[in-house]
C-alpha cells in the first residue's frame, strides 16, 4: 500500500497540523496584542452610563474572564480551550444572551456551506472550461473580447463588486431583493421554499461566480496556451484527431489537474471572499453573523467564528486532496 | 530606461501608469482642501453635485470632492505601509528559505503555508477587534504587513530555488565570494522586478482589505479613508435616500485605482517573463 503510505498518510497528519496551529494560533494572536477583551467590556459599560462600585467590577471581571476563557496561567487556557472546542462549547452569544455560541454556528453554518460550495464549484467549472476553450482559439477575436472584461473584473474586491451588483439589481433595477432573509423554523421544504432560497441567494452567488471564476479563466486559458504548443498536440492535430476531442481529452485534462491543486491552496481566500459578500447581502450565512458579532463586541462569537471556519476550511482541503487521486491516475498507480 | 519605453508600449502599463498619476494628483489636492475632512457640518448637507461642490456634499455637511482627496491619500499610505513592510518580511523569508533549503525551509514554509490555509480575514478581524481605538492609518498598515507577506514570500522562494541551482551561483562561490555578496550582488537585482510585480499587487489587496475592516468599524472611522467613506456611505443609508453621488464616488475610485494598479502588475510581470504569468495570478 505505497499509495497510503506516501499520498494518504502525509494528507491527514498535515490535516491534524493545520487544524492544531491554526486554532492556537486564534488562541495566541489575541494574547500578544495586550489588550483585554474583559477591560474593553467594562469600559463599554461605564461609557454608556453605568456607575459600576469596585465589588460589581471584581464580579464582573471574574465572570467574563470565566466566559473568555482567560483565569488562571496561560497554559491552564491553553488547555482548557481545547476542551471547549471538542466539546464545541464556545460559551453564550453575547449580542444574543443566552444563546450559546455553538447553537448560533448550527444555524448559520449550513448556509455558509452552502452558498460556498455551490458557488466555488461554479465558479472552478466555468472558469476552466471557459479558459480552456478561450486559451486554445486565442487568437479569435471573442477570446479576445473575453479576455479583455476580465482584466476588468478581475481586480475588483469582493466586497465592492458586490455592493456595485447590490445597487444595480436590487435599487436601480429592482429585481432581486435588497437581502433580508429570515431564518424561520421551516418543517416543509417545498418548491415556493426552494424558489424563495434562489431568488435571495442569486446576486450572492453570482458576485463569488463571476470573481472567481475570472481568476479561473486566466489561470487556465495562460495553462492551455501553453500545453497547446506541446508535441503531442501537434502529433494529434497532425494525425487528423478531431479538434473537440483535442480540447477535451489532451489538452483541458491535462491543464485541469494543476488548477486542483491549485484549488486547494486559495480556498481560505475563497472563503473569505465568501464571508465579505454574505455581509454585503444580508446572507443569514457566518459573514452576517460575523457582521453581527463585530459590531456589537461580541468576541465570543467570532472566536466561535474564526474556529470554526478552520476547521471547514482544512476539512475542504482534505477531501479535495482525497478526491484528487480519483482524477489523476498518475497517483493511484504509483 | 530602455525597459520603461518597452513597457509603455503596452497599452495596459500606459493606461495603468496615467490613471495612477491621475490619482496621485487627486491625492495631493488634498493638502490645498479649504475643509478639515474631520469636521462636520462645513457645508450644507445632502446636496447633488452643483458647480459649487462638484461632487455633491454628504449627510455629515462635508463636500464629497474633497473628502475623497483625502480617502485617496490616507487608503494609499496605509497600502503603501502595508505592501512596503510586507516586502522587506516576504524578501527576507523568500531569500532565507529557497538559499538556506532543509529544514529553515520546511519551517518557514509550513508558516507561510498555515496562513494561506486559514481565512486570513478572520484573524485580522480579530485582532483588530481588540485594537480597535489603535487602528490609526499606520497602524492599520503594519497590521495588514503583519499578515500579508505569506503568498509573496513563497513566489519569491521559487524564484531563488531556481537561481541557486543556475551555474553563477557555483562559479562565484568557487571564486571565493561571501554568501551574502552573491545574495545583494547577484540575487537582488535579479529579483527586483518580482518583488516590484508583487509590491503592487499586494498594495492592491491591502486596499481592499482596508475597506472591508471600515465596513466593519474596526479603523478608525473619523479617518477618510475609501473604506470609511463607503461605510459612511452605506450606514446612513445613501443607497436608499438616492444619495449615488456619496457612494458612487469612493466606489468609482477604488475599481479605477485598483484595475490600474492590476494593469500595470500584469504588464510588468508579462514583461519580465511569460512563465511567471501563471505564478502572478494565482496570487490574489
Amino acid at each position: 500500500m505505497r499509495f497510503v503510505r506516501d499520498y494518504l498518510i502525509p494528507r491527514l497528519v498535515q490535516y491534524v497540523l493545520v487544524i492544531f496551529f491554526g486554532i492556537t494560533a486564534v488562541f495566541l494572536i489575541p494574547r500578544f496584542t495586550g489588550q483585554d477583551p474583559v477591560l474593553e467590556i467594562i469600559a463599554q459599560i461605564q461609557t454608556q452610563g453605568g456607575s459600576l462600585d469596585p465589588i460589581a467590577v471584581r464580579k464582573l471581571t471574574e465572570t467574563l474572564q470565566e466566559l473568555y476563557g482567560l483565569r488562571g496561567t496561560l497554559w491552564e487556557q491553553y488547555v482548557n480551550m481545547w476542551r471547549r472546542v471538542f466539546h464545541l462549547d464556545f460559551g453564550p452569544s453575547l449580542f444574543q444572551f443566552p444563546t450559546p455560541v455553538s447553537e448560533l454556528l448550527r444555524i448559520y453554518l449550513p448556509w455558509t456551506i452552502g452558498l460556498f460550495a455551490t458557488s466555488t464549484l461554479l465558479a472552478w467549472l466555468l472558469g476552466n472550461v471557459l479558459g480552456g476553450i478561450a486559451g486554445y482559439f486565442s487568437s479569435q477575436s471573442w477570446s479576445k473580447i473575453l479576455d479583455a472584461v476580465i482584466m476588468v473584473i478581475r481586480p475588483v474586491p469582493h466586497y465592492i463588486f458586490g455592493v456595485l451588483l447590490l445597487i444595480l439589481f436590487a435599487y436601480v433595477w429592482a429585481l432581486f431583493p435588497a437581502g433580508g432573509l429570515m431564518l424561520g423554523r421551516r418543517t416543509v421544504v417545498d418548491l415556493r421554499f426552494v424558489m424563495i432560497i434562489l431568488r435571495y441567494s442569486f446576486l450572492p452567488a453570482l458576485t463569488l461566480v463571476v470573481l472567481g471564476g475570472a481568476g479561473w479563466f486566466q489561470q487556465m486559458k495562460l495553462l492551455v496556451q501553453n500545453v497547446r504548443r506541446e508535441d503531442f498536440v501537434q502529433y494529434a492535430q497532425a494525425g487528423g484527431v478531431k479538434e473537440r476531442v483535442i480540447i477535451s481529452r489532451y489538452v483541458m485534462r491535462n491543464a485541469m489537474l494543476p488548477q486542483i491543486t491549485q484549488l486547494a491552496l486559495v480556498l481560505g481566500q475563497v472563503f473569505s471572499g465568501v464571508l465579505m459578500v454574505e455581509m454585503v447581502f444580508s446572507y443569514p450565512g457566518m459573514g452576517l453573523l460575523l457582521y453581527r458579532a463585530v459590531t456589537r463586541g461580541d468576541y465570543n462569537l467570532v472566536m466561535g467564528i474564526a474556529i470554526l471556519s478552520i476547521f471547514t476550511i482544512t476539512t475542504a482541503v482534505l477531501l479535495l486532496d482525497l478526491l484528487y487521486p480519483l482524477l489523476d491516475p498518475r497517483i493511484r498507480h504509483r | 530606461m530602455e525597459a520603461l519605453r518597452e513597457l509603455f508600449r503596452d497599452y495596459r502599463f500606459a493606461v495603468g501608469f496615467v490613471f495612477l498619476v491621475l490619482l496621485a494628483a487627486l491625492a495631493f489636492l488634498s493638502f490645498f482642501s479649504p475643509y478639515d475632512p474631520v469636521r462636520w457640518l462645513q457645508v450644507p448637507r445632502d446636496e447633488p453635485p452643483s458647480w459649487k461642490h462638484i461632487l455633491g456634499t454628504n449627510a455629515k455637511g462635508q463636500d464629497v470632492f474633497w473628502e475623497a482627496t483625502f480617502a485617496i491619500r490616507n487608503s494609499l499610505v496605509v497600502a503603501l505601509i502595508a505592501g512596503l513592510v510586507s516586502r522587506v518580511v516576504a524578501v527576507l523569508v523568500g531569500f532565507l528559505a529557497g538559499y538556506k533549503g532543509g529544514v529553515v525551509d520546511r519551517v518557514l514554509m509550513g508558516v507561510a503555508d498555515g496562513l494561506l490555509v486559514i481565512p486570513l480575514f478572520l484573524i485580522l478581524v480579530l485582532v483588530a477587534m481588540l485594537l480597535r481605538e489603535a487602528m490609526t492609518i499606520v497602524n492599520t498598515g503594519l497590521l495588514l504587513a503583519f499578515f500579508g507577506w505569506a503568498w509573496d514570500a513563497r513566489t519569491i522562494r521559487a524564484q531563488i530555488l531556481s537561481l541557486r541551482e543556475r551555474e553563477f551561483t557555483q562559479t562565484s562561490l568557487l571564486s571565493g565570494n561571501s554568501t551574502l555578496s552573491l545574495v545583494s550582488k547577484e540575487y537582488v537585482p535579479f529579483t527586483i522586478p518580482l518583488i516590484f510585480s508583487t509590491l503592487i499587487s499586494n498594495i492592491a489587496w491591502a486596499i481592499g482589505m482596508e475597506i472591508v475592516l471600515a465596513i466593519l468599524g474596526l479603523v478608525r472611522l473619523e479617518i477618510p479613508t475609501l473604506g470609511t467613506m463607503l461605510q459612511w456611505a452605506i450606514t446612513r443609508q445613501a443607497m436608499l435616500l438616492g444619495h449615488w453621488w456619496w457612494i458612487a464616488t469612493p466606489l468609482a475610485l477604488t475599481v479605477i485605482l485598483l484595475v490600474a494598479l492590476y494593469w500595470l502588475s500584469v504588464s510588468v510581470s508579462e514583461y519580465l517573463d511569460p512563465r511567471m504569468r501563471i505564478q502572478r495570478i494565482g496570487a490574489r
